[in-house]
């Protein structure tokens, strides 16, 4: 009984076996699936599609009605985005915020990756004392809130760092434009745990025989790294790269405390929460702010997002 | 290989090329007093040796005030060389506590909230205001402004714009067509209030809805009338916890306020129901005064800016404002407001110095000419202010009957006053009653 038992189950079994993901590819790909999805991106897109409209009405029509009266009443008109981007005094000139918001992000996007790709190797390849444990320290880092990191960074920029009365590093006194390093450092700081981790999967799964072949030919860390690792892990910089570039160009709360206010420094998302001016009456100016905002992640996300699939693979599946 | 490569190119002359710019942007640029010594730079000679040295100021006036802020102390600058750097932010509140506790704290912040000062003293941060601008502000405000930023007997700094809350807005157009009168006592109002409901018109508006700052509007609803009900006294140990926050005298002035706010008679015209006065937002809350849904509108004098852009606000125009009159003439005149106070972290001469100038006369002039702006200071010339709802506001803190009050909820702590209170009458509006309101915010006050 016993015995036959399996004989009969792989009678039942069907000539082809799907397996389970073909499976749900299968069920994904059918009519319906398709239908609903459509129908949920429409519906999603709904609130932004409304705000793009309402960008283009006259003040008192977004104050007095809903964007929908657009399509029985359409008044068109330039001004929001004339105010935001280009109008004089402290309305608008987004423009200049613009370049300020690169400034911060570009150098806050490359300094972790750089060092986050270093470290992964390391941790990954290089064996030294302490490692795993090195490692899973960077890996806890992540689960501390940045909030809480927020006063120390800060008193360690104004006052320095002073154990015991001896002072051990001194205050950074920055002004104006120098404000900048403040923010790249504390962006760095704050990628760096999951930046490290997801790097890390990604490199530690590269095939070993790759390795101790270039080390047979007489190859050094730095040259295996620079040769060898980066080529193969474009796609999770790529998406770390994205990840890192969305979150520090939408970011406001590191931004007002490490970068100020001022227009010197201060970036896009700082001067959009103003823009709405001290009691909030000008708020029809958020429309276009906002999508004069969205623009420059929208691009980069676009060009870049056949890596960000890739890439979210990359970290997340494991073995 | 190749991508990796040119990326990293790319990637260090980037970098490289920003930290150039970065130090060839931060050279200073030295503001140098060339008019020091002509005529009128005069008045300002007093806070003159200070030149070139910079102030900066951190406050919540944002946009076209801001604007008109550095507007107003241009002339200090060009005449004393002290630069002023002044910042404003939304998330003033919460993050001056942040860059106070992370040694990076302004050298004068406006706050408007005197709980909030009084937290930067209890922690030693807050400096007192030297002697002259003491003597500046001890000269230019009255005693009732000046208790709000003294604290144990310390005086920490003047006090700057103002504002008045006891305000009902109305349309003098729609009174004068349908023949109504501006109301002088409680009685009249109410009665005013019934004969435009039995009109066929909900005579009130209101809307308490503003972000996560919901339910403030209601709060000074309820202290204005507590102001009146109970008098300047019993507001004031109300505001210090000397009377629990659920005492007979706060929950009459709340029941009422519940007769006009409550009121499905009254209320709320152009919106709907008593619950949806939840879930207006307090910006829009007036806009049926003008469309004549609705007549009245209980709000401060800063919601002149709220109304559409073209609309006339005065006496003659399309809207306008009348004082919330008092239930009882004897109690004199109460006037709830709100206002910010001049306070600094740094003790410098030119930080007192900037200090002292806001403090006095020259300077509230120099400010309401531009625009906008009320202030409780007496060298305020009233013909200085161009608008006629500031006018009246002026007026009204300048009139010896009046006692002015400041805004409870900015007095109390910010747990109650910014927290338990905004929230309660949420709820009261949304039909819970006064008693277990009041009982539930009293419990959270320890």
């Amino acid at each position: 009984m016993t015995t036959a038992s399996p004989t009969v189950g792989a009678g039942v079994q069907p000539p082809a076996p799907l397996t389970r993901a073909a499976r749900v590819r299968k069920r994904l790909n059918s009519r319906t699936a398709t239908l609903v999805s459509i129908v949920l991106a429409l519906l999603w897109t709904i609130p932004t599609f409304g705000l793009f409209i309402s960008s283009f009405r006259p003040e008192d029509q977004i104050k007095t009605t809903g964007w929908w009266t657009f399509f029985s009443d359409p008044q068109f008109t330039l001004q929001n985005y004339q105010d935001v981007l280009f109008s004089t005094g402290s309305s608008g000139q987004l423009a200049s915020y613009f370049i300020n918001s690169l400034a911060i992000t570009i150098p806050s996007v490359l300094f972790p990756i750089a060092f986050a790709s270093l470290a992964a190797y390391a941790l990954a390849w290089i064996n030294f004392k302490g490692r795993d444990w090195l490692y899973i320290g960077i890996f806890a880092l992540q689960i501390v809130p940045l909030q809480m990191a927020l006063v120390p960074l800060l008193r360690f920029f104004s006052t320095g760092v002073t154990l015991g009365g001896v002072q051990l590093l001194p205050a950074w006194d920055l002004v104006d434009e120098q404000k900048f390093a403040q923010v790249w450092f504390a962006h760095t700081c704050f990628a760096l745990p999951f930046a490290v981790y997801l790097l890390h999967n990604f490199i530690s799964q590269l095939p070993g025989d790759l390795m101790e072949a270039a080390r047979v030919d007489g190859a050094t860390h730095p040259k295996i790294f620079r040769t060898i690792v980066l080529p193969l892990i474009t796609p999770a910089l790529a998406a770390i790269g994205i990840f890192q570039f969305l979150w520090v160009w939408n970011d406001l709360l590191v931004a007002l405390i490490f970068a100020g206010g001022g227009d010197e420094t201060a970036p896009l998302t700082v001067r959009l929460a103003e823009l709405a001016g001290t009691r909030g009456n000008e708020w029809q100016r958020l429309t276009a702010g906002a999508f004069v905002s969205i623009v420059v992640p929208l691009l980069v996300f676009l060009s870049l997002q056949r890596y960000f699939v890739r890439g979210l693979l990359a970290g997340s599946v494991k073995g | 290989m190749a991508f990796a490569r040119s990326r990293q190119a790319l990637a260090v002359t980037g970098v490289l090329g920003l930290a150039l710019g970065v130090a060839a942007c931060g050279t200073g640029n030295d503001k140098k007093s060339d008019k020091a010594g002509s005529a009128e730079c005069a008045a300002y000679e007093k806070y003159q040796g200070n030149d070139g040295k910079k102030v900066s100021i951190y406050s919540s006036i944002r946009d076209i005030e801001d604007e008109r802020l550095q507007q107003s102390w241009k002339e200090f600058e060009d005449c004393t060389g002290i630069d002023i750097d002044h910042e404003g932010s939304g998330e003033f509140e919460a993050q001056l506590p942040v860059r106070v506790d992370g040694g990076n704290a302004p050298d004068i912040a406006f706050i408007p909230q005197p709980g909030l000062l009084k937290r930067f003293v209890d922690s030693g941060k807050l400096k007192p205001a030297g002697a002259d601008t003491k003597a500046m502000a001890e000269q230019n405000y009255s005693p009732d402004w000046l208790k709000y930023s003294t604290v144990n007997g310390q005086f920490y700094g003047a006090p700057l714009g103002s504002n008045v809350k006891s305000f009902v807005w109305y349309s003098p157009k729609t009174f004068k067509e349908k023949g109504w009168s501006v109301p002088t006592t409680w009685q009249e109002l109410i009665d005013l209030s019934d004969k435009i409901a039995a009109s066929g018109t909900k005579p009130w508006c209101a809307g308490i809805e503003s972000g996560d700052a919901t339910g403030w509007p209601a709060t000074d609803w309820i202290e204005d009338v507590l102001l009146r009900t109970g008098g300047p006294e019993v507001y004031d140990k109300w505001t210090t916890h000397g009377i629990p926050f659920n005492d007979p005298q706060v929950a009459t002035a709340v029941n009422q306020a519940g007769t006009i706010l409550k009121n499905e008679k009254y209320v709320n015209g152009g919106f709907g129901g008593v619950k949806s006065i939840a879930t207006t937002s307090f910006q829009e809350a007036g806009a049926p005064v003008l469309s004549g849904k609705c007549a009245l509108h209980r709000q401060a004098s800063f919601y002149a800016n709220q109304w559409a852009k073209g609309t006339k606000v005065a006496e003659d125009g399309d809207v306008f404002a009348f004082y919330f009159p008092a239930i009882d003439p004897a109690k004199g005149k109460p006037v709830l407001g709100g206002g910010e106070f001049v306070a600094a972290f740094a003790d410098r001469p030119e930080v007192q110095a900037v200090q002292t100038y806001l403090a006095s006369g020259e300077y509230a002039n120099s400010r309401a000419k531009i625009g906008d702006w009320v202030s409780a200071n007496k060298k305020l010339d009233i013909n200085n202010v161009p608008n006629p709802v500031d006018k009246l506001s002026v007026g009204i803190l300048q009139d010896p009957k009046t006692v002015f009050r400041f805004d409870g909820s900015d007095l109390m702590p910010a747990a109650v006053g910014a927290g338990t209170f905004w929230k309660g009458m949420v709820a009261w509006i949304n039909g819970k009653d006064t008693t277990t309101v009041l009982n539930d915010i009293e419990g959270s006050w320890k």
